[in-house]
C-alpha cells in the first residue's frame, strides 16, 4: 500500500511541472520509462539555477570569493551524496555518468600494467585471469569489460539467468575460482525488475580474492543503498535516474583500493606534481576527476538526493512497490501478455518488461504512445539479456515516485487496444478495459 | 490508429517474398541497434549496370509490423523491376517518410508504400520503415550497382 495520501502525490507531483504536459493530440501524459530517465523536481532545478546565478566558478581553482564558495559547495555536495548512499566523502568520486564510473574501474585494471602506484598490483590483469559478469547485464557493465578482456588477455564468463529472470547461481563455485579477479553485476536488472543476491555473490567473489563492482543505477532511486551493508568494492550509479540532472555520475570506492588504482582521465587538477619528464596523481577521489567538473550538476544531484531523503527513501520503495504490484496483477490478467522477468514482487524493483505475443514491442509502444502513455521499447541496453529470454524486443514500464495508481490504470486500459488493432486472438482470456483489477499489495 | 493501415497490417502478417532463394549477387544483413530489428536481405540481379533487372529479392527479417510491412512492400513492387526503377521508388519513399507528414506519396511509383506515409509523423519508427531499404541499397552497391548515382541521374533527367 502506498504510504502517500492522495494530496501528498499530488503536491510529489507538483514538484515536476513537465508531468502536466498533453502530448499526441491533447492526452495527459502518464510517463512510465523513469528506469530511462527521471523527471527533476523545481528544488533540483532551482539548486542548480541558484548556484550559476550566485556563486558559479570553477571549484578548487584560484583563491577568489567565487571560487571559494564554488569549491565548498560542490564538496557539501559530495558528503550530501556520500551520506546519502552511507559511505564517506572523499571515497566518493564525480563522472560523467554511470558508464564511465564503469569504464572508470575497467581503466584502472588496463592502466595497472604501467603503473608505479603503490599496491597498483592489486588492479594486474593478464593471461589465465578471469572478469565474471551476468547475462542480464546493461551493455554499460557489460562491453567495458569485454573490452578490457581483450585488451589484457583475460577472460569474460557470465553467470547465466534463468527463465524466471533470476540469476542461475547454481554452478556458482565453478564460476567463482582462484582464476576470478573481478565479478560486476547489477543491482537491480534494467529490464527484468530482479534484485539480485548481490551480498551472496560477494562474499563468493571475496572468498577468492576478487573485486566486487556493482551497478546500482536501478536500484539508488528506488530503494536504500548502504555501501557497507552491500559488502561490495566498487558501486556506480547515474545522477539523472534519481531525480539529478544528466551529466553527472557517481563511482563509489573502497578507499584502500581507490587509493592503490591508476587513474583513467588524466590532466588538470588531477596531479600532485608535473614536470615535463612526467606526473605524479593527487590522491582520490581528485585523482579520478581531470578537468574543471560539472559543478551544478554536483549539487543539482545532492538536491536531488535531499529531495528525496525528504520523502524518506522507504516512502519511496513502499509507494513504487504498490504501483509494481498493480501493473504485475493487472498484466497476469492478461494471459496474451507475457511478464519478462518476476511475476511477484518478491526480490523485485518497479522495471516491468513484456511482451504480447504476436505483436512487436514497437508496436505496442506505438499504441501506448498514441494514448500518451510513455513507456520504453526495445532491448533496452541489454541485448544478450533478450536474446536469453528469448524476445526480440520488449515493452518496459518503470516508475518514478510521481507515479499514481491512476497512471497504472492507464496503461492497462491502453494495452486493451492492442489486440484489436492486431488482430490477436485473446480467446479464453479475462480482459474487460472497465475492469479495475484488484491489487495485491497497493 | 491512423498509422497502423490495414495494408501494412496485411503486409506484416503475410510479408511477400520472403525466405533466402540461392542465385543471388550479394548478401547483407542490416540490424536496428536501438531495437534489435534485423534483416538479411539477397539480391539476384539479371544484367549489370542500371539497366540490371531485379530479378529476385529474397530476405529473411525480423521486427515491427512497420519494418516487415515496408520490406515486404518493397519486394513487392521492385520484384521484376530495372534497377533504375527501384531507386525512383525508393526515393520516393525516402522523400514522403522524411517529409514529417507534407509528402503523402505517389502511389504511381511506390505502390502500397502509401499506407506508409503515416510513419512520416513519427521519426522514431522512420528508420523501421527504411531498414529493408537501406539493406537493398547496401546489397546493390556490394553487387557492383551504384544505387546513389542512378539516384542523382533520375533527378536530373
Amino acid at each position: 500500500m502506498s504510504p502517500f495520501t492522495d494530496e501528498q502525490l499530488d503536491a510529489i507531483r507538483a514538484q515536476f511541472p513537465i508531468l502536466a504536459r498533453r502530448v499526441r493530440d491533447d492526452k495527459p501524459l502518464v510517463y512510465l520509462d523513469s528506469g530511462a530517465t527521471s523527471h527533476k523536481p523545481l528544488a533540483v532545478l532551482d539548486a542548480e539555477r541558484d548556484f550559476l546565478t550566485t556563486a558559479n566558478s570553477a571549484p578548487h581553482r584560484g583563491a577568489h570569493a567565487l571560487s571559494e564558495e564554488a569549491t565548498e559547495a560542490y564538496e557539501e555536495a559530495r558528503e550530501t551524496i556520500a551520506a546519502f548512499i552511507g559511505a564517506e566523502p572523499n571515497d566518493v568520486v564525480f563522472t560523467k555518468n554511470a558508464t564511465e564510473a564503469l569504464n572508470l574501474v575497467a581503466y584502472a585494471f588496463s592502466n595497472a600494467a604501467t603503473s608505479d602506484l603503490p599496491g597498483h598490483e592489486r588492479f594486474a590483469l593478464g593471461e589465465g585471469d578471469e572478469v565474471l559478469v551476468t547475462e542480464m547485464e546493461h551493455h554499460a557493465n557489460l562491453v567495458p569489460w569485454q573490452e578490457l578482456c581483450r585488451r589484457t588477455g583475460a577472460t569474460l564468463r557470465w553467470i547465466g539467468v534463468t527463465d524466471e529472470g533470476r540469476l542461475d547461481l547454481t554452478g556458482l563455485d565453478e564460476l567463482i575460482t582462484e582464476r576470478t579477479k573481478i565479478v560486476a553485476l547489477t543491482h537491480v536488472s534494467n529490464v527484468l525488475g530482479t534484485t539480485n543476491p548481490v551480498r551472496q555473490v560477494a562474499d563468493a567473489a571475496h572468498a577468492v580474492g576478487a573485486l566486487v563492482v556493482l551497478d546500482a543505477c536501478q536500484s539508488v532511486p528506488h530503494r536504500r543503498v548502504d555501501v557497507t551493508e552491500l559488502g561490495v568494492d566498487f558501486l556506480a550509479f547515474s545522477g539523472h535516474k534519481v531525480y539529478g540532472p544528466s551529466g553527472i555520475g557517481i563511482l563509489w570506492g573502497r578507499h584502500e583500493l581507490l587509493e592503490a588504482m591508476p587513474p583513467f582521465l588524466t590532466g588538470g587538477s588531477m596531479i600532485e606534481l608535473v614536470r615535463m619528464e612526467g606526473s605524479t596523481y593527487a590522491p582520490p577521489p581528485t585523482r579520478f576527476e581531470a578537468g574543471v567538473p560539472m559543478t551544478s550538476q554536483a549539487i543539482g544531484l545532492a538536491a536531488a538526493l535531499r529531495w528525496v531523503d525528504d520523502l524518506g527513501i522507504e516512502s519511496v520503495r513502499a509507494h513504487e512497490d504498490a504501483l509494481t504490484a498493480r501493473l504485475l496483477d493487472g498484466l497476469a490478467r492478461r494471459p496474451w501478455v507475457r511478464v519478462v522477468g518476476p511475476t511477484d514482487t518478491t526480490d523485485r524493483g518497479g522495471a516491468v518488461s513484456f511482451v504480447v505475443d504476436g505483436v512487436h514491442a514497437h508496436d505496442v509502444g506505438q499504441v501506448l504512445d498514441d494514448s500518451g502513455i510513455a513507456v520504453r521499447v526495445g532491448h533496452h541496453c541489454a541485448w544478450p539479456l533478450h536474446r536469453r529470454m528469448e524476445a526480440a524486443a520488449t515493452a518496459r514500464a518503470s516508475f518514478g515516485v510521481y507515479n499514481t495508481a491512476a497512471e497504472v490504470d492507464a496503461l492497462l486500459a491502453a494495452l486493451d487496444r492492442v489486440p484489436d488493432i492486431f488482430g490477436i486472438e485473446t480467446a479464453g482470456s479475462s480482459v474487460d478495459p472497465d475492469q479495475v483489477p484488484t491489487t495485491k499489495g497497493a | 490508429m491512423d498509422l497502423y493501415q490495414e495494408l501494412i497490417l496485411e503486409h506484416s502478417k503475410r510479408p511477400f517474398h520472403t525466405g533466402l532463394r540461392e542465385g543471388h549477387q550479394a548478401e547483407v544483413h542490416h540490424v536496428n541497434p536501438t531495437c534489435g530489428d534485423e534483416v538479411t536481405l539477397r539480391v539476384h540481379l539479371d544484367g549489370d549496370g542500371p539497366h540490371a533487372r531485379l530479378a529476385d529479392i529474397s530476405y529473411e527479417a525480423t521486427g515491427c509490423s512497420i519494418s516487415t510491412a515496408s520490406t515486404s512492400m518493397m519486394a513487392q513492387e521492385i520484384t521484376g523491376e530495372e534497377v533504375a526503377e527501384a531507386m525512383q521508388v525508393h526515393a520516393g519513399m525516402k522523400a514522403m517518410l522524411t517529409s514529417k507528414g507534407e509528402d503523402p506519396g505517389d502511389e504511381e511509383i511506390i505502390g502500397d508504400g502509401v499506407a506508409l506515409a503515416g510513419v512520416a509523423k513519427y521519426p522514431a519508427r522512420v528508420k523501421c520503415a527504411l531498414l529493408g531499404w537501406m539493406a537493398l541499397t547496401d546489397a546493390l552497391a556490394q553487387a557492383g550497382v551504384d544505387p546513389t548515382a542512378l539516384t542523382a541521374t533520375q533527378g536530373e533527367s
